[in-house]
């Protein structure tokens, strides 16, 4: 009997007994179907947490600052830590009231010349006393700049240019009501001013236009407050330090680092290694974020054991399916072998059978599951969610989906192995035998 | 003289072991020549389905040779076995042993798909072997919903559809009324005489055997009459 002969068959007989093989799939399908669910739960919110990554850093970029031996606030059991006239408070940054040791113009070239270290530039912090548009009120807020190879997820308009001297910025979703604007289109182009005081204790106001509206999410970049291009940044910054001398304004909280994008994982630790060496504290995108997947993708894994867990009870209805049908099929197993049908064949043809039900029901279950699954995740986006905009709670991709299919085949594979074994070793004379 | 095309040497074939064992054959030795029409007869019990499968090639004689052809069917193994039994012999069993829910073309076209020939192949050759038992208007009924002859009309078809060497018939007629069972007779006769066919039938029936070139009566596993023997 020749291959495609085999499949047909096996096909032709998968359906003989059409209530007993409809109930085994459905078993199978139960098993498939949450599968696929909790398997798309982990594909979608990783995805979004990868997209969330590449919008608050780009992943070839570290945040140094000093690494500090006691933390001020709590008790040491090795004393107070010294005074450190380099310390400064640093805003919006640690708990208010701490400090963190500031960066200096000598730290920054020391961070260049580390090996593994491509580009430093200095986080510049700013403050701004209040932002206002046109005459409505005055509100607060924070700022960040985008470092290279961040990205926005945008609303409306476009992100900041970085290599354009007019000051423009991004104002994050939830301003738009606020600063008086219809709708996100609506603030794209508008003019937004910026109050900013110096170290004389003199406001000065800045204006800058609103380029594009950014989406709110669970890490936005600029800590959920306005996104500014450089050439904002280094005014407002310029602005902030009017009276402080020269030697004292190159103080910084914190610096970014760009590394190697094709770093690997040991690349990324044996760098983080040397800057502790040196002295400095190096916290990558990824490790802000990692501890977080670690536990989705546990909770994730829990979920796929229950789905197997069903999997493998359907695959006893299995088991039972096909001994129902090497029993009842037992003499014509015998006249095939009589008429020289070989033992592999008829194995071939059984456990094709359980390949065909696994199949089906596995289809079935995958085909359910992303229909129900996608009709979850927009009915949750549009209310439960909400707040997350971007997330799609249930995704998949065809990759994971493909291997939900096989793995399901090769468990029904496997369990129809007994049954077909059995198959396969009948005696022809037995199976013959009359009653 | 030309080589038989089946000879059994001393054959003993046991079922069980120790106390329980059966000595069911204990030493048979005969040849059939081919063409030769020859019937197993004896009582029940006495061993006469037991000799066919081991002549058919389906159980191993305990002890003894089977030659096919000249060639000791022990050193047959696997696919070699496989392919013996599919191109040398036909079955047809007093039970019919069709598969009730499938149509009597795709019956009669198994030993085909065993065999590996192609489909279109196998419709043609599965039509002209119903066309010869005048079943071809049944061709696409299911088999559970014909009569007694019309099966075993459809099962001489299998039998004969892959141009075996042997039929073998294991009370052939046994399910069929007399009428019926008298015209599978002749057709199984008639392929003996036309095609050359080795027959060999296994029966209760001495009317059936009478028909016969050849009767072998077997009792208790011994062979007691061979009418060869006594007409030489
Ligand atoms: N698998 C087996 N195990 C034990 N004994 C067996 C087995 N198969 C057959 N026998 C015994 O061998 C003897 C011969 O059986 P066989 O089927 O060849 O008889 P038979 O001549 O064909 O009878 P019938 O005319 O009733 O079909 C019987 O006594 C039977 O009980
Ligand atoms: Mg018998």
């Amino acid at each position: 009997m020749n291959a495609l002969d085999l499949i047909g068959t096996a096909a032709s007989n998968t359906f003989r007994s059409k209530t007993r093989t409809v109930l085994t799939i459905l078993a199978i399908f139960v098993g498939a179907f949450t599968l696929t669910i909790t398997n798309g739960l982990g594909t979608g919110i990783n995805r979004y947490i990868d997209d969330t990554v590449t919008s608050i850093g780009a992943e070839d970029v570290m945040t140094v600052s000093v690494s500090q031996d006691a933390n001020t606030g709590f008790a040491d059991s090795s004393g107070p830590a010294e005074y450190d006239p380099d310390a400064i408070a640093s805003d919006g940054f640690n708990r208010p009231g701490s400090t963190v040791v500031a960066l200096t113009p000598d730290d920054l070239e020391t961070l260049a010349s580390i090996d593994g270290v491509l580009d430093v530039e200095a986080t510049k912090s700013i403050s701004p006393n209040w932002i206002q548009s046109g005459d409505g009120p005055q509100y607060l807020t924070s700022v960040g700049g985008l470092v290279d190879g961040q990205t926005v997820q945008l609303a409306a308009g476009t992100a900041p240019s970085a290599d354009s001297d007019a000051f423009e910025l991004n104002v994050p979703i939830s301003y738009v009501e606020s600063l008086g604007f219809a709708d996100a289109d609506a603030a794209v182009g508008q003019t937004l001013t910026i109050a900013i005081t110096d170290a004389e204790r003199t406001q000065h106001l800045v204006d800058a236009t609103i380029v594009g509206v950014a989406e709110e999410s669970i890490a936005a970049t600029g800590a959920g407050g306005l996104v500014v291009n450089d050439a904002l940044t280094d005014e407002l910054y310029s602005t902030q330090n009017i009276g402080i001398a020269l030697d004292e304004q190159e103080r910084y909280a914190q610096a970014s680092i760009r590394f190697d994008a094709a770093a690997t994982d040991a690349d990324v630790t044996a760098l983080k290694e040397r800057l502790t060496d040196a002295g400095y504290t190096g916290t990558t995108v990824a490790d802000q974020l990692g501890t977080f997947k670690t536990i989705i993708d546990a909770i994730v894994l829990v979920l796929n054991a229950f789905a197997i867990i069903a999997l493998l009870a359907a695959s006893f209805g299995i088991v039972n399916t096909l001994f129902m049908s090497v029993q009842e099929r037992t003499r014509e197993i015998g006249l095939m072998k009589a008429m020289g049908m070989g033992g592999g064949k008829i194995f071939g043809l059984f456990s094709l059978e359980a390949v065909i039900i696994g199949f089906l029901g596995s289809a079935i279950g995958v085909g359910i599951g992303m229909l129900v699954g996608t009709g979850i995740s927009s009915v949750l986006a549009g209310a439960l969610l909400a707040d997350l905009p971007g997330l799609t709670l249930i995704a998949f991709d065809p990759l994971s989906v493909t291997v939900i299919i096989f793995v399901v085949m090769a468990i029904a594979f496997l369990a129809g192995t007994l049954p077909a074994a059995r198959a396969a070793k009948a005696d022809p004379v037995e199976s013959l035998r009359y009653e | 003289m030309t080589t038989p095309i089946i000879r059994v040497k001393d054959v003993h074939k046991s079922y069980g072991k120790g106390p329980n064992r059966f000595d069911a054959l204990k030493g048979v030795t005969f040849d059939i020549n081919e063409g030769e029409s020859v019937a197993i007869i004896g009582k029940s019990g006495s061993g006469k389905s037991t000799l066919m499968h081991v002549l058919a090639l389906l159980d191993a004689p305990t002890a003894g040779t089977v030659e096919l052809e000249g060639i000791d069917t022990s050193t047959l193994k696997g696919k070699k076995l496989n392919r013996a039994r599919n191109k040398t012999f036909g079955f047809v069993f007093q039970q019919f042993f069709l598969t009730a829910n499938i149509s009597v073309l795709e019956n009669v076209m198994l030993p085909m798909k065993i065999a590996g020939v192609r489909r279109s192949e196998r419709k043609a050759r599965a039509h002209t072997a119903l066309e010869q038992l005048e079943m071809d208007d049944k061709a696409s009924n299911k088999a559970v919903n014909l009569s007694g002859g019309q099966k075993q009309r459809s099962v001489i078809a299998r039998a004969l559809v892959n141009n075996p060497r042997i039929i073998f018939a294991d009370e052939p007629t046994g399910n069929l009324d007399t009428a019926t069972g008298g015209n599978v007779e002749d057709i199984l006769f008639a392929l003996n005489r036309d095609k050359g066919i080795t027959l060999i039938v296994v029966t209760h029936d001495d009317e059936l055997a009478a028909r016969c070139d050849r009767r072998i009566y077997i009792r208790d596993g011994l062979l007691v009459n061979d009418t060869t023997e006594v007409a030489a």
